[in-house]
């Protein structure tokens, strides 16, 4: 008989590493909390750095799942789960029992709550918005306007929202939002080519393959601004627009500017599922929420339960690109755990050569 | 008027909003690489001036962005056009162009041609 | 603006404020500033409230201003502080009501101090034995005069004989509100509503009829900063706070403005008399100043109390034109009458700034 492997979260990591697993022979069940698969990307249009639809890299996904013959279970909540002979064994809602020779947990993250971040009135001021916020208006094709239907002359963007910050208990960096800014303000120019665009930085990552060429081409095609200041806080203007108060550090001054609008980059916190089924399988979580795996270097997609392995970023913010290909490593990691490798062993010898 | 002993403290603050930007929209219609700076400071860091007097041009390019014009105009004059910074610029910044063009456009604004 | 966003950080920012039994301490300044307020306090806790209120004639300053200009030291500061708590526990009390926005951040840093470091708590009582024989208890509550004005903003509301409304015209009174930066900016959980959306004094501004303007540089100091004003040379740094606050609140033409710090009514009333005279600019109708009252002359006024009483006359910028718009009347001859009836002469009119 096969072996089973049950998939917890049906977003891209939980999708490409199902669709693996299954191409590699195991019997998988994917489960996913709400009725359909895709996770954030669903929200998502058009991708960085290429521009390209996010649609079709769902439609890819689905393909993968669909080919395997993935078991999708949709709407499903895990009540419990109990270890059971060389396994486990999970009861769902609706009293589904499931048998598996190893879990993959693909949970995700949930976006920052940027009201969260009083001083920038998000919730507040009618002119605050988030980036996903925006990203929905470009998904359903609205118009990019003020909150009283003007067409904004002057767009902020402030990078690491929730993200780098002591204040809001989140102090790593959440990898995407940097380059979705840039891509956002190539967006809105395209849109909009008379607005003039800020964005408000700290450091800009833009560390992936075409990063830096897009951040250019925001610069010289697009005439896109960059201001090396992180926002003190957002006022409102007597007109609705936002006033925002920030040092240009390189000008080593302090500096304010009215924004029509102002759009906050929220960056990733661990999910709310991460959080419930990391209690239920009693898995680690790191110094970051995010759980921790088992090795920075090597075992990156190894929990602290044997038979219970990570994928996409439920470990940390992750981009697309990196989730997909961490999904396949993770399909590879439980391969090679299903057959025979013991891989918390495969630590204990290197913990030894350490200490040796 | 009463004499108090002290004035009311100038602000600091650049207002952006209030700051003329002509210079700024000047050098970018006429020397376009000026757009692509990143403040990474390898100018300032090769320039002859800046190791002996408080010139800047990352600076200085800041303060054409910003609208800091009286600040520009006292600044620009540091420079002696020598070009050292455009072999150093990552970006290819036309930097020598770049003060030239602001200097034409403190002439244009003082002419009213812009 | 969003009220329901405003409301909610309002609940996160909800403290226990005591509701009898108060060991008042009063400002060291205020009297000078404001003379009518703290006994319009008093006045209103006892007569209106029929709360025990008790004052001891021998407490002192807090030496937070002192503190705060780096002229006190940190041990000599929290000694004193441990005298009036010693002051409160031989008079039976527990719950500690300072007058003064200084003092209450200084109560409460203490208090968090000594939270985090036992050692210097035991050391403190250490000193205060040595110095004066006394010992004392840890309030059981602190709560600013404001808090306590707040709590029972409803009850003085409804024995209010005026609105904080325009009698002709029927509408609210705008009113900007001004909290000290010690109330919340220090411990935002020790304010009403927090740091950054403070609701101490927007919640009596509802309750007694007015309308709260919300304008870009709320936040900002209002310029009293200690350091900044004791020296003269510094003194162009405070009164450009004012200004800009003043700058920022103009264009909503405010009707008044109200605070509950010592410094804050003090600078923002008289240094628009200062900026007349430099500058001749002001910032009310007519050539006037806007009035600056503390939460305690608004309290009275509403309540019916005659102005004369609530000290209004040693106001810079003059009151009478919030008395006229609400319709409280005043009799314009006892305006510079001491308490004793005696006249006490009319001070110099400004040249620039309008008084009545
Ligand atoms: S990617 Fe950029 S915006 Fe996002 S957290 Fe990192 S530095 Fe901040
Ligand atoms: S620059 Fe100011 S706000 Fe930023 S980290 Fe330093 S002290 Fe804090
Ligand atoms: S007087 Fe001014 S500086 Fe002092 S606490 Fe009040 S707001 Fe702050």
């Amino acid at each position: 008989m096969n072996k089973k492997v049950v998939v917890i979260g049906g977003g891209i990591a939980g999708m490409e590493s199902s669709a693996h697993l299954a191409a590699l022979g195991y019997e998988v069940t994917l489960l996913e909390k709400t009725d359909k698969l895709g996770g954030h990307l669903l929200n998502w249009e058009k991708l960085f750095p290429t521009m390209r639809m996010g649609k079709e890299v769902v439609t890819f996904l689905n393909e993968g799942v669909e080919k395997g013959k993935v078991n999708v279970i949709y709407n499903a909540e895990i009540l419990n789960t109990k270890e059971i002979m060389n396994g486990f064994s999970i009861t769902l809602n609706n009293n589904i029992v499931l048998e598996s020779d190893a879990i993959l947990v693909t949970t995700g993250y949930d976006l920052f709550d940027a009201s969260k971040k009083e001083e920038y009135g998000f919730g507040i001021y009618d002119n605050v918005i988030t980036s996903a916020e925006l990203e929905e208006k470009f998904m359903k094709g609205e118009k990019i306007t003020t909150s009283d239907g003007k067409i904004p002359k002057r767009i902020g963007f402030v990078h690491c929202v929730g993200s780098r910050d002591e204040k809001v208990g989140n102090t790593y960096c959440s990898k995407v939002c940097c380059v979705t800014a840039v891509k956002q303000s190539i967006e809105i120019k395209e849109h909009l080519p008379e607005t003039d665009v800020y964005c408000f930085y700290m450091d800009l990552r833009m560390y992936g393959m075409h990063f830096e060429a897009l951040y250019r081409e925001s610069q010289e095609k697009w005439g896109v601004n960059f201001v090396r200041g992180r926002l003190s806080e957002a006022c409102e203007n007597m007109d609705g627009s936002i006033l925002v108060k920030v040092e240009d550090t390189l000008a080593g001054k302090p500096m304010k500017m009215s924004v029509d609008l102002l759009v906050l980059m929220v960056g990733f916190e661990p999910s709310l599922g991460t959080k419930k089924v990391g209690k239920i399988l009693n898995l680690q979580f790191g110094v970051n929420r995010f759980f921790k795996t088992q090795d920075q270097h090597t075992l990156t997609n190894v929990s602290n339960v044997k038979g219970i392995f990570f994928a996409g970023s439920c470990t940390g913010p992750k981009t697309i690109t990196n989730t997909i290909t961490d999904a396949r490593a993770a399909a590879s990691t439980i391969a090679n755990y299903l057959s025979g490798h013991d891989i918390h062993n495969r630590i204990m010898t290197s913990d030894i050569k350490a200490t040796v | 008027m009463i004499e108090f002993g002290y004035n009311i403290a100038k602000d600091r603050q650049i207002d952006f909003d209030k700051n003329d930007k002509r210079i700024s929209t000047y050098v970018r219609e006429n020397e376009p690489s000026f757009k692509t700076c990143i403040s990474c400071g390898t100018c300032t860091a090769t320039c002859s001036a800046a190791n002996f007097t408080d010139f800047n041009f990352r600076k200085l390019q800041l303060m054409v962005r910003r609208g800091e014009t009286l600040e520009v105009k006292e600044e620009i004059k540091k420079c002696m056009l020598c070009g050292k910074c455009y072999l150093a610029c990552p970006r290819g910044v036309n930097t020598r162009n770049v003060i030239i063009q602001i200097n034409q456009a403190i002439e244009k604004i003082e002419n009213h041609d812009i | 603006m969003k009220l329901e966003g405003k409301k909610a950080i309002w609940k996160d920012y909800q403290k226990e404020i005591a509701d009898d039994k108060y060991f008042y301490v009063r400002s060291c300044i205020r009297q000078n500033f404001f003379p009518g307020s703290e006994t319009a306090f008093i006045r209103i806790l006892r007569e209106e409230l029929g709360k025990d209120i008790f004052e001891h004639p021998c407490h002192t300053t807090c030496t937070g201003i002192g503190y705060h200009g780096d002229i006190v030291p940190l041990d000599t500061m929290m000694t004193v502080v441990a005298r009036q708590f010693a002051l409160m526990t031989e008079a039976g009390y527990e719950n500690l009501v300072p007058s003064c926005i200084t003092s209450f951040g200084i109560y409460t840093e203490v208090l968090d101090t000594w939270h985090h470091f036992p050692e210097v708590e035991a050391k403190v009582r250490d000193y205060l034995i040595k110095a004066t024989g006394r010992e004392f208890k840890i309030p059981v509550n602190i709560a600013h005069a404001s808090d306590i004005t707040y709590k029972f903003r409803k009850e003085i509301a409804a024995k209010a004989k005026y609105k904080l409304v325009n009698k002709e015209t029927g509408q609210p009174l705008k009113v900007v509100e001004h909290i000290g930066c010690h109330y919340s900016k220090m411990f935002p959980d020790k304010g009403v509503g927090g740091a950054e959306y403070p609701y101490v004094l927007v919640g009596m501004i509802e309750e007694w009829g007015g309308e709260v303007v919300d304008y870009p540089e709320r936040r900002h100091c209002c310029g009293f900063g200690f350091r900044q004003y004791l020296v003269q040379a510094n003194r162009g740094y405070s009164i450009a706070c004012s200004h800009k606050k003043f700058e920022s609140m103009e264009p909503y033409k405010p009707d008044m403005i109200i605070t509950n710090c010592p410094g804050c009514p003090m600078f923002l009333d008289k240094w628009q008399y200062a900026i007349a005279e430099m500058e001749g600019k002001t910032y009310g109708e007519n050539g006037h100043g806007i009035p600056v009252f503390t939460y305690e002359e608004v309290a009275g006024m509403v309540l019916g109390y005659n102005p004369w009483d609530l000290g209004l006359q040693t106001h810079q910028v003059s009151c009478e034109t919030v008395l006229d718009k609400i319709g409280i009347p005043y009799n314009p001859d006892e305006k510079y009458n001491g308490i004793n009836g005696i006249k006490l002469g009319v001070p110099e009119m400004p040249v620039n700034l309008k008084c009545c």
